[in-house]
């Protein structure tokens, strides 16, 4: 549909433009990578469990698409504030339709910006199994993008102003990052954190990505795709739902 | 002018303890012009809100173009265009994709589109900094583009929100000409507010003066005169609304936010 079409194009328009932001969001990853991946790489490799560098790449590709993608999904809010948002709100279009849009629009733009981070990881050292299986691993990008737009735009939503910005980071993405399996491996936490990550559904997106770019699965594909397409379908109609509501 | 293409009865809208739009009842005829005045906070833009999709009422009913903005809100979108009193455009994209967002959004066809928006833009004489960005515009550029786009999609009504708000004098004329011109050629029908009485005089055909909330006054803009018995409808305005100054509480801080925005 074209409202889905143009909302999609405008995310590209914005991103492609704003120069800053794309470098700017690269040098969280770079850092994560140069310290945990060199820091911590002797010691990973000293408990048996292979090269740290190959296991953090994936991680470090799911830390960004999760920032990237719940950050374009909050922008909804800056709409609100910059007023752009009644022209959307006023269209004779479905909210779905504008969700989507949005949605998609977001998880494209945190899909190049993984790209971007994959091209990094491999200049720094990591080692994909097999360079046919990046294509699917593209995918899954797009899916965990998918994923945290929508729930990014749904707590947008929820938000008159950027005052809860800090507090969305710090008690939802921060906890969703850290606590997925993306810098450690799950097998070796405690019970109670094997329990926490396995109801993120970023651990479920990071083990997707690793399945196609190191041949290691916590989860297997299987499960992870059921539970990344069950959140993402819960976050798109929760989100209409909550967008359908705003009133300004 | 068949029927009333705008049908409100007994409207409210509360915000928390306080009432914005008290009961308030009134009709548009089909292809009229039509201005609601009032103080600042007399609840104008709150029924232009309802009327819009943009808030939901606390109750009272609304017609829209023959639709229930509540309860089939897509269908009455589709009757209407709007030009908001505050802010709206993407300051990130340029004046065509302003535009052309509209357009797709609203459905216009694309060759339809790509003409009306030549035309709309030059009439508003941005055609030639249609590749700005809209940041880069002064307010009243935005304010001839968000005018421009308004009327993209040939709306069956157009809401304009105080639209020659810091416009020159002669920008303002030239787009009361050109609204009148679509008014009578096409029949859209016009409803505005404004706070330059002579404006509403010289335009509305017909007048509605809401003031805290509740319509207090109805008629042409003579007919208003001859009520209240003065010689300008400034005069019968100031007559009727008195003559201090409203506290406007949190509306004055949005009006502080929209001048940072436009100048
Ligand atoms: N979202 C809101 N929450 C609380 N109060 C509101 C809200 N929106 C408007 N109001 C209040 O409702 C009243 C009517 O506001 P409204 O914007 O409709 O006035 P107006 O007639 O358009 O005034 P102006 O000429 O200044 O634009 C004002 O007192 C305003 O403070
Ligand atoms: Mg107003």
């Amino acid at each position: 549909m074209n409202a889905v079409y143009i909302m999609w194009l405008r995310e590209i328009k914005r991103f492609s433009r704003s120069k800053s932001r794309i470098v700017g969001s690269l040098m969280q990853p770079l850092l994560f990578l140069v310290s945990f991946g060199f820091g911590f790489g002797a010691v990973f490799a000293a408990a048996g469990q292979g090269n740290y560098i190959n296991f953090l790449a994936p991680g470090i590709i799911g830390m960004s698409i999760i920032f990237t993608s719940i950050f374009n999904g909050m922008q909804v809010i800056w709409d609100r504030q910059f007023g752009f948002l009644k022209e959307t709100l006023v269209a004779p279009v479905p909210r779905i339709a504008i969700m989507f849009g949005r949605t998609l629009g977001g998880a494209t733009v945190a899909t190049l910006q993984g790209c971007i981070v994959l091209v990094m990881t491999l200049l720094i050292g990591f080692h994909p199994v097999s360079w046919l299986l990046i294509a699917p691993a593209i995918l899954i990008m797009l899916f965990i993008g998918t994923l945290f737009s929508a729930l990014g735009m749904m707590v947008a939503s929820l938000m008159r102003d950027m005052q809860g910005f800090q507090l969305v980071m710090n008690f939802l993405v921060m906890p969703l990052f850290f606590l997925s399996g993306a810098l450690f491996p799950l097998s070796a936490v405690p019970e109670a954190l094997k329990l926490v990550a396995a109801i993120d559904p970023l651990s479920y997106g990071v083990d997707a990505l690793r399945y196609f770019l190191i041949n290691a699965t916590t989860y297997g594909l299987g499960l992870d795709l059921i539970v990344l397409s069950g959140f993402t379908l819960v976050f798109l109609a929760l989100g209409s739902y909550f967008f359908s509501r705003i009133q300004v | 002018m068949a029927h009333n293409i705008i049908e409100v009865k007994n409207l409210t809208k509360k915000f928390g303890d306080f009432t914005a739009v008290k009961d308030i009842s009134f009709s548009v005829a089909s292809g009229e012009r039509f201005a609601f005045l009032g103080p600042n906070g007399a609840g104008k833009s709150t029924t232009i809100k309802m009327l819009t999709t943009l808030l939901l009422p606390t109750s009272g009913s609304i017609m829209l173009g023959g639709h229930d903005p509540v309860r089939e809100a897509d269908a009455a979108r589709k009757s209407f265009g709007i030009v908001f009193q505050d802010p709206s455009l993407d300051e990130d994209l340029t004046a065509q994709e302003n535009m052309e967002f509209h357009g797709v959004l609203y459905s216009v066809p694309r060759d339809t589109r790509r003409a009306r928006i030549e035309e709309l833009l030059n009439f508003v004489e941005l055609y030639d900094r249609k590749d700005s960005f809209v940041r880069d515009f002064s307010g009243g550029m935005k304010r001839r583009l968000e005018i421009a786009r308004g009327l993209l999609h040939h709306p069956k009504i157009i809401f304009l929100d105080e639209p020659t708000l810091g416009l020159d004098p002669q920008t303002r004329n030239h787009l009361w000409q050109y609204l009148e011109k679509l008014n009578e050629e096409e029949g859209i029908t016009v409803f505005f507010t404004t706070h330059y009485m002579d404006e509403a005089d010289r335009v509305a055909q017909h007048i509605a003066v809401i003031d805290h909330g509740q319509i207090i006054a109805t008629g042409s803009g003579e007919e208003l005169k001859k009520q209240t018995g003065t010689q300008t409808l400034e005069d019968a305005f100031l007559k009727l609304t008195g003559s201090e100054i409203r506290e406007e509480g949190a509306d004055s801080l949005a009006r502080m936010r929209m001048f940072r925005g436009r100048r």
